[in-house]
């Protein structure tokens, strides 16, 4: 290795090396490094558990990719799946964003070609922390780019372990917003890179990047809107040039197409108000392009004569024709769940699903910190770097993080869009500041004059090292902060919890996969299991049975006759169930351990949707509140609460049981009293199975009585 | 120099005939077939209707994208923009046409159904 001829350095060991030797040493180790820490920061449920799947959506979507894995991409394609939402079914291949599973099925079948026999399970599990490592290093290209290898360096680093990135791709959380952030940036780094070179080859590469984000999340729509809009600010600040005009026609033209090809998008690039804005912006992109050429052509007058009598008729037209399609219907105007990003109070007054998901939130000012601790004051240092040299890309980030900022605010999900923008643009920050407060301190000690400082000011040299001490106190206290937060907050499967009891042991719950696993073993494989929407993948994952309702909730009108059953007593409740063919009940309820997501607290929420379409006009909310306008479970408890179906179902034999010392018994944990209906018996039901914790209780449903009544 | 709007137009198009490079005229008589090809098909569309809409779209998209890559093309044929696309010399910028059209026909394949 070192063989090379003996030079005469005074100097010893790695420095024998050229200095662009050293500096893509370093550059490897700190990236490699980075990638490294990602991967496993986010192992620590992994760790501290089992390698399993978290939540709920990834529960679907481990379905799918086992279903993937093992039938093949056309039966997969062509899917129907008829155990969920019984009895209307789902066409799962058509709405889909299939880029998840297939990424994990075509990981699961290199490695077992090359038998690295890994299962299905563990592809999905460790996919995220995988992808996390490649966001890294997209990171620091992106951010090289924009700014210099010292930013990229920064930025990948800090993105390693932001919280909000952390968040939702920890092991385990097998969603798609996994790949989804390592799509966006690789499409942002292909975009820049088209910006700067306008080669048809980065456009086009560009575009392939946009296919595989849009067949990954949703959130496309958000990139396909952004993108226009810095083409637009390029316009009217005046840096339209031949290059731009290539890289976003290009873009747009084969990155539609391609979008096109996954059928859950289907026609909407074309008929959605969502994407007009992009079609709008290659108009005036062709526009402006040949303006430019006739402009280069003529001299001035002949070409004001000729401007101006077609601009007149054109834009009328064009305004004209979008007019009219939009009234006429042919343009659908903007969905519910994007237009309540504009009118933050849109879902709560008209789409009760859209409000009662937590996610969609707006969110807290101490949500930003926690997510993002230093990155939230060095943000705006980083836009003042980015504005003081402005270029076509920096244009770029500086939009893209304002926008970012604002729908992060608006809902707690897009927590995560906001995160990689930040650190790109603290990476520049950090690296600017750091960079300059360096060469101060190296310029005493050496004796070069620049000129580029205004004089020696007093104690230069001391005020910059105190500078850069304080920039790694900052580095360390944010390192520091999101290990913890990763560890105490991110890490929990939800599908396994687990509590310190008296002694200080530690009790595993693992309530919820005996339920799964009973009903798999102990239900005939035809059964039909009601319970609320959140479970509704769990269940068809764990316990292979045949589900009303799942997180997809794609049709308000069924989960409110679901919402309709438990909320109303046992009688009506059994016509309801009788009608949708219902064999077991499924309710989670922590009264006695504590766990306070139960479907009592979610109770709430059931009623408001249940009473929100025309077969449930006769539930009104206020009915399940007290007279003094509470909601509470003992005895002042409203009558129609204590009577209905949900109540029953997890207050059944409860009022036997002794949860605490110095309590009565049926003292409930989670609401802190004691319950108001205890003894009663079910006449619809018979409990078929109950967890050791009682979080889980499954109740069979009673068949119609031998005799007439 | 009149400036009417026929006297402008037939200035415009004297100059195009005398000072633009015979590769670039090459380049702007397949951009006009291209252009036609795009309106016929639209025109279609407009007198038919739209089932099925998937192959009309990947149909005129494509024309759409010949057209759009074509005239990147003769941007960056052009020896007067030589320095705004750095590095980039007309065989470079050939090479990535092709590519793009490889890309462009593919998925008008696979989607015109």
């Amino acid at each position: 290795m070192m063989s090379a001829p003996v030079l005469n350095y005074r100097t010893r060991g790695w420095m024998r090396m050229s200095v662009e030797k050293q500096d893509t040493l370093l550059k490897m180790a700190v990236l490699s490094l980075a990638a490294v820490l990602s991967f496993s920061c986010r192992l620590f449920s992994v760790l501290r558990f089992e390698s399993v799947i978290h939540e709920f959506d990834p529960y679907f979507n481990y379905r799918t990719t086992k279903f993937l894995a093992e039938e093949g991409f056309y039966n997969f394609h062509n899917w129907f799946d008829d155990r969920a939402w019984y009895p209307l079914g789902r066409i799962i291949g058509g709405t889909i964003y299939p880029g998840l599973m297939v990424t994990s099925a075509s990981i699961y079948h290199i490695l077992n070609w090359l038998n690295v026999s890994i299962d299905v399970r563990n592809v999905c599990v460790f996919l995220a922390p995988l992808f996390s490592s490649l966001t890294t290093l997209v990171t620091y290209h992106l951010a090289k780019e924009l700014k210099g290898p010292g930013a990229g360096l920064v930025a990948a680093v800090m993105i390693a372990i932001v919280p909000g990135y952390i968040s939702r791709s920890v092991a385990g959380s097998y969603d798609n917003e996994g790949i989804a952030i390592f799509c966006m940036l690789l499409t942002y780094y292909m975009w820049i890179k088209a910006v700067k070179t306008g080669t048809l080859f980065w456009s086009t590469m560009a575009a392939l990047a946009y296919f595989y984000m849009v067949s990954s999340w949703g959130g496309y729509v958000f990139l396909i809107n952004i993108i226009p809009l810095h083409v637009l600010t390029l316009m009217v600040t005046g840096r339209f040039s031949h290059r731009v005009y290539v890289a976003y026609s290009t873009l747009y033209v084969i990155g539609t197409i391609l979008s096109m090809q996954i059928s859950f998008v289907g026609f909407q690039p074309v008929s959605t108000s969502e994407h007009m804005g992009a079609f709008g912006v290659f108009g005036l992109c062709q526009i402006h392009a040949f303006v430019d050429y006739v402009r280069s052509r003529l001299n001035k007058v002949q070409f004001e004569v000729l401007f101006r009598a077609v601009i007149s008729t054109v834009a009328v037209t064009g305004v004209l024709v979008l007019v009219v399609l939009t009234a006429l219907g042919k343009i659908a105007p903007w969905t519910g769940r994007f237009y309540s990003l504009l009118d933050p109070s849109y879902a709560k007054n008209n789409i009760p699903i859209i409000a009662s998901v937590s996610e969609h939130q707006p969110t807290a000012w101490s949500s930003f910190y926690f997510d993002l601790q230093m990155l939230t004051f060095m943000f705006p240092v980083g836009l003042y770097f980015c504005f003081s040299s402005l270029t076509d890309e920096n244009i770029f980030i500086i939009l893209y993080g304002v926008l970012s900022i604002y729908f992060a605010g608006v809902m707690v999900r897009l927590m995560l869009v906001l995160a990689p923008v930040m650190c790109i643009l603290s990476g520049i920050a950090v690296s600017s500041m750091l960079t300059t407060y360096m060469k101060q301190i190296d310029e005493v000690k050496t004796e070069k004059k620049k000129a580029k400082f205004e004089g020696n000011y007093f104690m230069r040299s001391e005020i910059a090292t105190f500078f850069v001490c304080i920039m790694s106190v900052f580095l360390v206290m944010y390192t520091l902060h999101c290990t913890w937060v990763t560890s105490e907050a991110y890490s929990s499967p939800s599908i396994v919890l687990s509590a310190r009891g008296h002694d200080g042991s530690r009790i595993i719950f693992d309530d919820f996969r005996e339920a799964y696993y009973w009903l798999r073993h102990n239900t005939p494989e035809d059964a039909k299991v009601m319970s609320w929407w959140d479970y509704g993948y769990q269940i068809t994952a764990m316990a292979n049975r045949t589900i009303l309702v799942d997180n997809n909730t794609w049709n308000n009108t069924h989960i409110s006759r679901v919402g309709q059953a438990m909320a109303s007593t046992e009688d009506k409740a059994y016509e309801i169930m009788r009608e949708l063919d219902v064999d077991y009940v499924l309710v989670i309820f922590g009264g006695l351990t504590g766990y306070s997501s139960d479907d009592i607290n979610k109770f709430l929420w059931m009623v408001r949707i249940g009473g929100s379409t025309e077969k449930g006009t006769h539930i009104k909310e206020h009915d399940y509140y007290t007279p003094a306008g509470e909601f509470r479970v003992d005895k002042e408890g409203s009558p129609t609460l204590l009577n209905c179906l949900m109540y029953k179902m997890c207050y059944y034999r409860f009022g036997q049981v002794y949860t605490e010392g110095g309590k009565p018994p049926g003292y409930d944990r989670v609401r802190n009293v004691e319950i108001g209906n205890k003894d009663f018996e079910l006449d619809v039901l018979e409990e078929a199975y109950t967890t050791e914790h009682w979080i889980v209780r499954i109740y069979k449903v009673k068949d119609l009585p031998n005799r007439g009544a | 120099m009149s400036t009417t709007l026929m006297g402008v137009l037939r200035n415009f198009h004297d100059e195009y005939m005398r000072n633009t490079p015979k590769r670039l005229k090459m380049v702007d008589a397949y951009l006009s077939y291209v252009l036609m090809t795009g309106v016929l098909q639209f025109v279609y569309c407009c007198l038919v209707g739209t089932f099925p809409f998937n192959s009309f779209l990947s149909g005129f998209i494509c024309t759409v994208g010949c057209f759009v890559l074509g005239v990147s093309l003769r941007l960056q044929a052009n020896p007067q923009n030589k320095l705004q696309f750095v590095g980039v010399s007309p065989e470079r910028g050939f090479a990535d046409f092709i590519f793009a059209h490889i890309i462009l026909h593919l998925v008008t394949m696979n989607f015109i159904g």
